[in-house]
C-alpha cells in the first residue's frame, strides 16, 4: 500500500496547493479519498465517533446493488437469447449482458461526474460523493435499449435540475435517479415502454414479444410468466429491478450495516399488499385481479423499495415518519400502476411524490411529539 | 409639468426601458405572468404574437391611465383600469381573430387572459398613476419588452428542442419513419424531446433562466 500512495502523491503533485493545477483540486481529491482512507479524522467536539464517512456508506450501497447488476447483466443476455430460441449458456449470457450494460454504466458515470466535478470547481469546494450511487441506480432502472446519448441528457438533466439546482449531494428534494428516469420516460417516451425496448435489440427482431408483465397487464392480457420466473427474475424489464432474490439480498446487506432503513422498506410493501388487497377484491380488469403478492413481485417495486425510497437524503427522517412514507408509497405504487396504464411503473412516480411530502411528514411526527410532550408536563 | 424641462432620453427614462429587461424583469425577477408563459411557449410564433399583444396593452393602458391619473378617484380606481385594460384586450383579440386567425385559435384563452396579466395591473397601480405619459410610456415598453424576451427565450428553448423547428420551420433536419429516409440530426438517431413540449418543462426553463441571471447577477438573490 505504501508503494501505492507513494505514487499516487507523485501524480497529484501539481493538484497540490500552489502546484499548476491548483484549482482542479477537488478532481484529484476525490480519487485520492475514494482509493485511499483519508488521514485526516476529527478533532473537535464531534457528536459521533466513527470511521464511517459518506464515501463508506455509499460503497455498502454500491456493495448491495451488485448482486441486482450482475443478475441484471445475466439477464439482459438470457432475456435476448431465450427470445431468439438460441442456447442460454451462462458464460455467454453474461458476457452479452455486460456488452450491453457497461458502456450504460460508464456514460453515466462519465457524464455524472464530469458535472459534478465541474460544479465543484466553479464553487470551489470538494466532489460530493452522493453521485457513486446514483450513478449506478440510473442504468439499472433503465431499458437495455435506451440510447446512449439519450442516457447522457437523462443524466445532465439529474444532475443539473434533481441535485446542483438545489445546492448540490445532500441537499436535493427528488431522487437524482428518479429524477433521470422521470425526465427519459416523459422526454423519449418510445424509447422508455412498449413491447420492443426490454430486451436486447428486439426493435431489429420482428418475432420478438418483449413486453414487460406490467405492460402486458396494462393491456388487459394475462401474465404468462411463472411466479418463481418473476421471484428469480428471468422476466423483461429494466436492468436491475427484474430479480426480486438478488434485491432482498442488496436489502439484507443495507439493513444490516443500517445503511437503508427496514422501517420504510416493510412499510412500502405493507402499503403494496394493502392496496392489492383493495384491487383484488375489486377486481375489475387484469391488472386489479392480479395476486396482490404477485403486484410486489413485478415491475420495479422491490427495486424502489430497498434503493430509491431508502434515500436517506429524500425520505422521511423521523422514525415514525418513515413509515408513513413507506406505506405511503406502497400504497400509491399499485394505485398509479392500476389506475393509469400508460403509466405501469407506478413506483418510480410514487416515489417522487412522496419525496415532495417528506418534509410535511416529518414536520407533522415532529409537531404530534411536541404535543405529546407538553400534555406530559402539563399533567405532571 | 417637471418633466417637460427633462431631456426625452435623459438616464432616469433610459432606466425605465432598460431595467425591466434585467435587473427588474417582469417575469425572471418580479415572477409576474406566469401562467401565460407557461402556456403558450410551446411554440415560437403563439409566443411572439402573445409577446406584441401584452406590449400593446402595457403600452396603451399605461398611457392611457396615465393621461387621466388626476381624474381618477382612489376609490374606484381599481375598476377603471380594468375597464380601460379589457377594453385593449377585446381590440387585440378582434384584430387577432381578424387577420390572423389560426394563432387567434392557439392563443385561445390566453389573450383574453391579459385582463388578468398581474404585469399589465401591476405596472398601472405602481407606476401610471403616479408618473406622467411619457414615462409611463417607456415603462410600457420596458416590461413589454421584458415580457417579451423571456416569452421568446423559452419558447426557443422548448420549440427547437421539442419538435425541432423554430416558427414552424424545421431546422434540425426532416424526421421521416425510417432513419434512412430523415435527415439532418435525424439521420443520425436523434430524437425530440417530448417533455419540452410539456409544460412542467417550460416552468423549468423559466427556472434555468432565473437560476442563470442570479449567478451573473449577484445583487438580485435575496437576503435572509
Amino acid at each position: 500500500m505504501d508503494f501505492l500512495r507513494k505514487k499516487f502523491d507523485e501524480i497529484r503533485k501539481p493538484f497540490n496547493p500552489g502546484g499548476k493545477f491548483e484549482k482542479f483540486a477537488p478532481a484529484i481529491n476525490s480519487i485520492d479519498t475514494l482509493m485511499f482512507v483519508p488521514k485526516h479524522n476529527t478533532h473537535k467536539g464531534a457528536h459521533i465517533r466513527d470511521g464511517v464517512d459518506l464515501k463508506r456508506v455509499m460503497v455498502t450501497v454500491i456493495f448491495a446493488l451488485l448482486p441486482a447488476m450482475f443478475f441484471g447483466m445475466y439477464n439482459l443476455g438470457y432475456q435476448h437469447f431465450s427470445q431468439l430460441g438460441e442456447s442460454t449458456a451462462f458464460l455467454d449470457c453474461m458476457i452479452f449482458g455486460a456488452w450491453k450494460f457497461l458502456p450504460m454504466l460508464l456514460v453515466s458515470y462519465g457524464v455524472g461526474l464530469a458535472i459534478e466535478i465541474g460544479f465543484a470547481i466553479y464553487n470551489k469546494h470538494e466532489v460530493n460523493e452522493g453521485y457513486l450511487v446514483s450513478g449506478m441506480l440510473i442504468p439499472l432502472i433503465m431499458p437495455v435499449d435506451f440510447p446512449l446519448w439519450m442516457l447522457a441528457v437523462s443524466v445532465v438533466f439529474a444532475v443539473f435540475i434533481g441535485k446542483e439546482a438545489f445546492g448540490g449531494t445532500g441537499m436535493n428534494i427528488f431522487n437524482p435517479a428518479l429524477i433521470a428516469r422521470a425526465f427519459a420516460f416523459f422526454s423519449y417516451a418510445p424509447q422508455m415502454s412498449g413491447d420492443k425496448v426490454w430486451v436486447a435489440d428486439a426493435s431489429t427482431i420482428d418475432a420478438v414479444s418483449g413486453e414487460t408483465i406490467l405492460g402486458q397487464l396494462a393491456a388487459g392480457a394475462h401474465s404468462s410468466w411463472s411466479v418463481l420466473d418473476m421471484f428469480l427474475g428471468y422476466v423483461p424489464g429494466s436492468v436491475g429491478e427484474t430479480s426480486v432474490l438478488a434485491i432482498l439480498i442488496g436489502a439484507a446487506i443495507l439493513i444490516a450495516t443500517g445503511v437503508g432503513s427496514w422501517k420504510i422498506m416493510t412499510g412500502v410493501v405493507i402499503g403494496g399488499a394493502a392496496m392489492g388487497l383493495i384491487f383484488n377484491a375489486l377486481g375489475l380488469n387484469a391488472l386489479m385481479e392480479f395476486p396482490w403478492w404477485q403486484h410486489l413481485l413485478v415491475g420495479g417495486f422491490a427495486f424502489g423499495a430497498v434503493f430509491m425510497a431508502t434515500d436517506p437524503v429524500s425520505g422521511a427522517q423521523t422514525e415514525k415518519g418513515k413509515w408513513i412514507y413507506g406505506i405511503l408509497i406502497g400504497f400509491f405504487a399499485i394505485m398509479i400502476r392500476v389506475f393509469n396504464g400508460a403509466y405501469p411503473e407506478g413506483m418510480m412516480m410514487a416515489i417522487l411524490l412522496m419525496n415532495v411530502f417528506a418534509p410535511t411528514v416529518d414536520h407533522y411526527v415532529i409537531a404530534g411529539n411536541i404535543k405529546k410532550r407538553k400534555k406530559r408536563l402539563k399533567a405532571a | 409639468m417637471a418633466e417637460g424641462k427633462e431631456a426625452l432620453f435623459s438616464k432616469q427614462n433610459k432606466a425605465l426601458l432598460s431595467d425591466p429587461l434585467n435587473d427588474n424583469n417582469p417575469i425572471s425577477v418580479q415572477v409576474l405572468g406566469i401562467c401565460s408563459a407557461l402556456a403558450i411557449t410551446v411554440q415560437l410564433k403563439p409566443a411572439v404574437v402573445m409577446s406584441l399583444a401584452v406590449l400593446f396593452v402595457v403600452i396603451a393602458s399605461n398611457v392611457i391611465v396615465s393621461l387621466i391619473r388626476n381624474l381618477i378617484p382612489g376609490r374606484i380606481r381599481i375598476i377603471v383600469q380594468l375597464l380601460i385594460v379589457a377594453s385593449l384586450v377585446i381590440l387585440v383579440d378582434q384584430v387577432l381573430k381578424a387577420y390572423a386567425y389560426d394563432v387567434s385559435k392557439e392563443l385561445s384563452v390566453f389573450v383574453g387572459l391579459i385582463i388578468t396579466n398581474c404585469i399589465v395591473m401591476g405596472r398601472l397601480e405602481a407606476f401610471a398613476l403616479a408618473n406622467g405619459p411619457w414615462k409611463s410610456f417607456l415603462d410600457g415598453v420596458g416590461n413589454g419588452a421584458g415580457y417579451a424576451l423571456i416569452l421568446v427565450l423559452v419558447a426557443v428553448f422548448r420549440e427547437l428542442l421539442g419538435s425541432g423547428k423554430l416558427f414552424g420551420i424545421e431546422i434540425l433536419g426532416h424526421k421521416a419513419k425510417t432513419l434512412a429516409e430523415s435527415t439532418g440530426l435525424y439521420s443520425l438517431g436523434y430524437e425530440n424531446n417530448g417533455f419540452m413540449l410539456l409544460s412542467p418543462m417550460a416552468l423549468i426553463t423559466v427556472g434555468i433562466i432565473i437560476w442563470v441571471q442570479r449567478s451573473k447577477n449577484r445583487k438580485l438573490i435575496e437576503q435572509h
